[in-house]
Parts: C-alpha cells; sequence; structure tokens
C-alpha cells in the first residue's frame, strides 16, 4: 500500500509526459482534423464544366477509381501542388479531376492556361457547396474515391511527391485491383 | 456634438458585432435567433477556436448561409446540426458529444477532483491521529528565551 503511494505519482507523471511527447511531435499538425467521411459514399453531385465544357457528375465515376482535387487559381499551396499534379494521371494510372472552389471561371481558365491542365474533367464549384458536402475545409484537398464511389482518403493541403509515391499510388493500386 | 455621440455609441456598441452580414440574416426573427444560438456552438474549420458565428472566414461565411438554409427549409436544431457533423465530424461541434471517446475528458477533472481529494482526507485524518507533540522541556524554553533576548 505506501508503495503504491509513491509509485502512483511517478505512473502519473510518466502517463502525462508521453502524452505531451507525442503531442509535441514536431511532425503533428494540430489544425488537422480527421475526417469525417473516410469509407462513406462521396457525396452526389454535378458541376458545369469550365466555359461550357465537359463538367463532371459522380455517377460518371463509378466503377473506376479516380483522384478529385479541389484546387483555386487564389490558392498560393495549389500553385505549389500544380507541378506534382501535371504528371499525376500518369504516374498513377487512373484519372485525376479537378475541383474549382470558390472561383471565378476566367481567373481558373488564366491559371490553368499558364501553368498547364493536369485534369480529365473540370468541374465548377463557385458555391463551395459540392467542397462543403466533401467536407473540405481549405484548399487544395485531394480525395480517392473508390470503385464503389466511396471517398477512401483525404490529404488536406498540397500534395508532396513523398506522399504521391508513398501513400497515394499504393492505395490506388491497392483499390484497382480489389 | 451629436456626431461626437453617435461616434461613442459606435465605438461602445462595436465589440457586440460579430462576423455575421446583414445580407445572411433570416428575414424571421425567431429563425435567426435560433440560427445564431447554433452558430455559436459551431467551430470555424478554419480559424479553429473561432465560431462560425465571429469568424470572417469564407468558409465560416458558406456554413452561416448553409444553417439558415437548413432551418428555413424547416429542419430542427438537431438536424441542422448532424448535417454538419456528417461532413466535418464532431470537430465541427465546439462542445464535444459525451460518448465514449470523450469521457475522460468530461470525466478526468471530476476523478482527479476525487482522487486527490481521497488522498488529501487521508492524510489530514492520519496526521490528525498521530501522537501530539511533546511539551517543551523547562531547559528548551530557557533556550528560547536566550535566543529571543539576543535576537532583540
Amino acid at each position: 500500500m505506501r508503495r503504491l503511494l509513491f509509485v502512483l505519482p511517478v505512473a502519473l507523471f510518466v502517463a502525462v509526459a508521453v502524452y505531451f511527447l507525442l503531442a509535441l511531435n514536431p511532425n503533428r499538425d494540430p489544425q488537422l482534423l480527421p475526417s469525417a467521411m473516410i469509407d462513406k459514399p462521396a457525396p452526389a453531385f454535378q458541376l458545369a464544366g469550365l466555359d461550357g465544357g465537359q463538367g463532371i457528375a459522380l455517377t460518371a465515376l463509378k466503377g473506376q477509381v479516380v483522384v478529385v482535387n479541389f484546387f483555386a487559381s487564389w490558392c498560393e499551396p495549389c500553385r505549389d501542388e500544380h507541378p506534382l499534379l501535371m504528371g499525376l494521371e500518369k504516374q498513377i494510372g487512373v484519372p485525376v479531376y479537378g475541383i474549382a472552389y470558390k472561383d471565378k471561371q476566367p481567373d481558373t481558365d488564366r491559371f490553368l492556361k499558364q501553368l498547364g491542365d493536369p485534369y480529365k474533367a473540370i468541374g465548377v464549384d463557385e458555391s463551395g457547396r459540392t467542397a462543403i458536402d466533401f467536407g473540405v475545409y481549405g484548399v487544395p484537398e485531394t480525395y480517392v474515391i473508390d470503385k464503389q464511389g466511396r471517398i477512401r482518403k483525404r490529404f488536406v493541403g498540397p500534395l508532396s511527391e513523398r506522399q504521391i509515391t508513398g501513400e497515394l499510388l499504393p492505395l490506388v493500386q491497392q483499390l484497382q485491383h480489389s | 456634438m451629436k456626431a461626437l455621440l453617435a461616434l461613442l455609441a459606435f465605438l461602445l456598441l462595436a465589440p457586440a458585432a460579430f462576423a455575421v452580414e446583414p445580407s445572411e440574416r433570416l428575414a424571421d426573427p425567431a429563425l435567426e435567433a435560433r440560427a445564431r444560438a447554433l452558430s455559436e456552438e459551431l467551430r470555424c474549420l478554419v480559424c479553429q477556436n473561432e465560431t462560425i458565428d465571429e469568424s470572417g472566414a469564407p468558409l465560416a461565411h458558406d456554413l452561416r448561409v448553409l444553417l439558415r438554409e437548413r432551418i428555413a427549409a424547416g429542419d430542427t436544431d438537431a438536424q441542422a446540426i448532424k448535417y454538419l457533423t456528417d461532413r466535418y465530424g464532431d470537430f465541427v461541434l465546439l462542445k464535444p458529444p459525451v460518448e465514449p471517446a470523450t469521457y475522460l475528458l468530461w470525466f478526468g477533472p471530476i476523478i482527479v477532483l476525487l482522487l486527490a481529494g481521497g488522498g488529501a482526507l487521508i492524510y489530514l485524518r492520519r496526521r490528525k491521529a498521530a501522537a501530539p507533540v511533546a511539551p517543551l522541556s523547562a531547559a528548551e524554553e530557557q533556550r528560547i528565551e536566550r535566543l529571543l533576548k539576543d535576537e532583540g
């Protein structure tokens, strides 16, 4: 009993210290919130394309693994991410769709003319409603949707080469074979 | 003078102003009041320590408008909140729900208080039960007097 009284504070201290150590991990971003949409069916959407071009509808995507990237011309990290998106379709072997989030169409146009258009098709989400349905809280965000139309993965912020080769590519390959 | 008073009134009232823009408000004051009450419980996901009621972030604006749409369409408070938690998870709530994953959060302080209080109680009881301290001997009393005198 006496020994327990001495051990208890030490044990409590160790528990708290371990918790702090984990929470202070420099690789952990406290702003990052877990997504509520993982493994749930992707929200239905039907978006018009740029300049009356081909848009995107969720129903047309079913049956294949797809990557959906939310972007905007006014978003600086989207610019950083853009060069990686240019070769992404070829690199991972599945279609990559873009959704222009709260962006004016002429601005999106200029953005893509300047930097290149990496997307199979683009949907215009000027109201941001489709993004809210996906649980987006800032661009860029990238989602992986499986053959059954479920959201399987969400990347918050600009994709990095390491995320693409280390997480995105293996996941897409695994989903394609399932 | 009138202008000065107006300015003073403006400055005094300014802190009470929220980010809710006049164009967002619902015409029905009862519905608007419900929307305000709900939006004070909802986290802006961009500036995470602000409610969507206070935040100037575009996403907060969209969520305020969305919330009002749901309420105007006849959603109950619970339905409107669920619409958002379905998309953003419980993190959109500033007050986390009481469920197994949050038991420690809600009841942890009470547990700590009980543990510490119990410990303190045991300690105090034991101290009281311990033998009373023996009174000073005559020699000790004399020594204290001497020391006190030296001080003076």
